[in-house]
């Protein structure tokens, strides 16, 4: 069995924005459930103890937790690459400083459009796009390097181009393009996000075009949907082989929305280690290498390339987590995304509230 | 010219799999054994000329082949983003 190369530490479900894909599980876990610091810092040096080179600090929103710097130091001290994934509104130059102190290494920073009045209609919080674009300042007058993460989708496609401008006024050394992945409360909003094949062609011709005339100055990282593709997208390298979250709880997770799944039960770090969960558990054995894998996957010549796809995705619109990501053309459940996409076109999000 | 590492970018021993690898925002790489030599050289104060020396010292090899090699690899770890000049 490989060893981890990156753990994702969900610090909280609190944030300040609404989100209408956020990936966060439908039910959320209230701010009095979460880990502590000190178990937080008992995670990372167990992580970097089973091979863990690297932690995401995500959320929610990871500046939401008061003990975020001491949580930065933790992870610095436990030997990992630090990347702090935030929408920003939170930030301030003196907790910038505080977390690169605490030995900070990477921000992602993520904006929902390009213009304020869209960016702040999806993400559901006035005043949020000139708190980025502060936020952003700091990060570079904290010597940081910054990637901008933009999650795209049928009502902000149009903006890319302008997303491309966002991202070298705001000084990212690298643009992060990704498509909504349907599950959680995205799949809730699916109508009003998923986008036509025409937006997509023309979003892939913009990011193109972009890359080849931004060499050097701007990278830009593109993740393609695969409702209009053939082949699935492919699952982190496999269901439990690189890759492991801890949710705000303490649950150990084999992906972000693992808990999405019904039926699964996931080890948690006040009563498991994490090396007896990623080698032990029930909830990572359950999908990893292709041994579980029914037909088509089964003995398919890409088996070991998409591992079948998502498990979540195949959860979510067949009810067998086992079964054929539907984004397989092989997938008997194929059409459904040709029909998810015949329905689409609502305008308005549905909102959570939280709190 | 004095490399050293950009933003966000450093050299990290992988104890769990036994080998040096580069870290840096979204990437990882393992280098190979040139530019780890020449890696766990750069701390911002050596120019690539005492870079040199050092090599030339440690492999016991002729001063103006080592000073090739380096150059050409301190200019593709710039080229990649894992250092700056
Ligand atoms: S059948 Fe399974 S393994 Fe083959 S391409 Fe489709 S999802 Fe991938
Ligand atoms: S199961 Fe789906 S959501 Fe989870 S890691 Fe795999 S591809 Fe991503």
């Amino acid at each position: 069995m490989k060893p981890p190369l990156a753990l994702l530490a969900e610090l909280t479900h609190r944030c300040p924005l609404r989100c209408p894909y956020c990936s966060n599980p439908v039910a959320l876990t209230r701010g009095s459930a979460e880990l502590t610091t000190q178990e937080w810092a008992r995670v990372f040096d167990e992580a970097a103890a089973i091979g863990c080179l690297q932690v995401h600090l995500s959320g929610g929103e990871p500046t939401a937790r008061r003990d975020i710097v001491e949580i930065v130091g933790a992870a610095h001290a436990a030997g990992l690459y630090t990347n702090l994934i935030t929408a920003g509104v939170l930030l301030d130059a003196a907790l910038l400083g505080r977390l690169k102190a605490a030995g900070l290494d990477h921000v992602q920073l993520s904006v929902q459009d390009a213009d304020p009045a869209g960016a702040e209609r999806i993400g559901g919080m006035k005043g949020a796009q000139e708190r980025k674009e502060s936020a952003a300042r700091f990060v570079r007058e904290a010597g940081l390097p910054l990637t901008l993460n933009a999650v795209v989708h049928r009502q902000n496609l149009s903006s890319l181009p302008r997303l491309v401008d966002i991202a070298l006024a705001w000084g990212a050394a690298r643009l992060e393009v990704a498509h909504v992945q349907y599950y959680g409360w995205a799949l809730r909003n699916r109508d009003a996000l998923l986008p036509t094949r025409a937006q997509l062609d023309e979003a892939t011709r913009v990011v193109i075009a972009a890359r080849e005339a931004l060499r050097g100055r701007l990278v830009i990282d593109y993740v393609v949907p695969d409702y209009h593709a053939a082949r699935p997208k492919a699952c982190m390298g496999g269901w439990g082989s690189a890759f492991l979250a801890v949710s705000p709880s303490g649950n150990v997770l084999p992906c972000h929305a693992a808990e999405s799944i019904d039926g699964l039960v996931f080890p948690n770090v006040r009563d498991t280690s994490l090396r007896a969960a990623w080698e032990d558990s029930a909830a990572f054995n359950r999908f990893r290498g292709t041994d579980w894998m029914p037909a088509p996957c089964r003995g398919c010549a890409h088996a070991e390339r998409d591992w079948g796809g998502c498990r979540c995705q195949a959860f979510a619109l067949t009810g067998d987590a086992a079964a054929t990501d539907p984004a397989c053309a092989l997938s008997p459940h194929h059409g459904l995304l040709a029909e998810a996409i015949a329905e689409a076109g609502a305008t308005t999000f549905r909102y959570r509230e939280f709190g | 010219m004095t490399p050293r590492f950009a933003p966000g970018v450093r050299l990290h021993h992988d104890r769990a799999r036994a080998r040096w690898i580069v870290l840096a925002p979204e990437r990882m790489f393992v280098p190979d054994d040139t530019a780890l030599a020449i890696l766990r050289l750069v701390d911002g104060v050596r120019d690539v000329d005492a870079i040199v020396d050092d090599l030339a010292q440690q492999y016991a090899a002729p001063r103006d082949v080592i000073a090739t090699d380096v150059r050409a690899m301190v200019e593709d770890l710039v080229a990649r983003g894992a250092l700056t000049g």
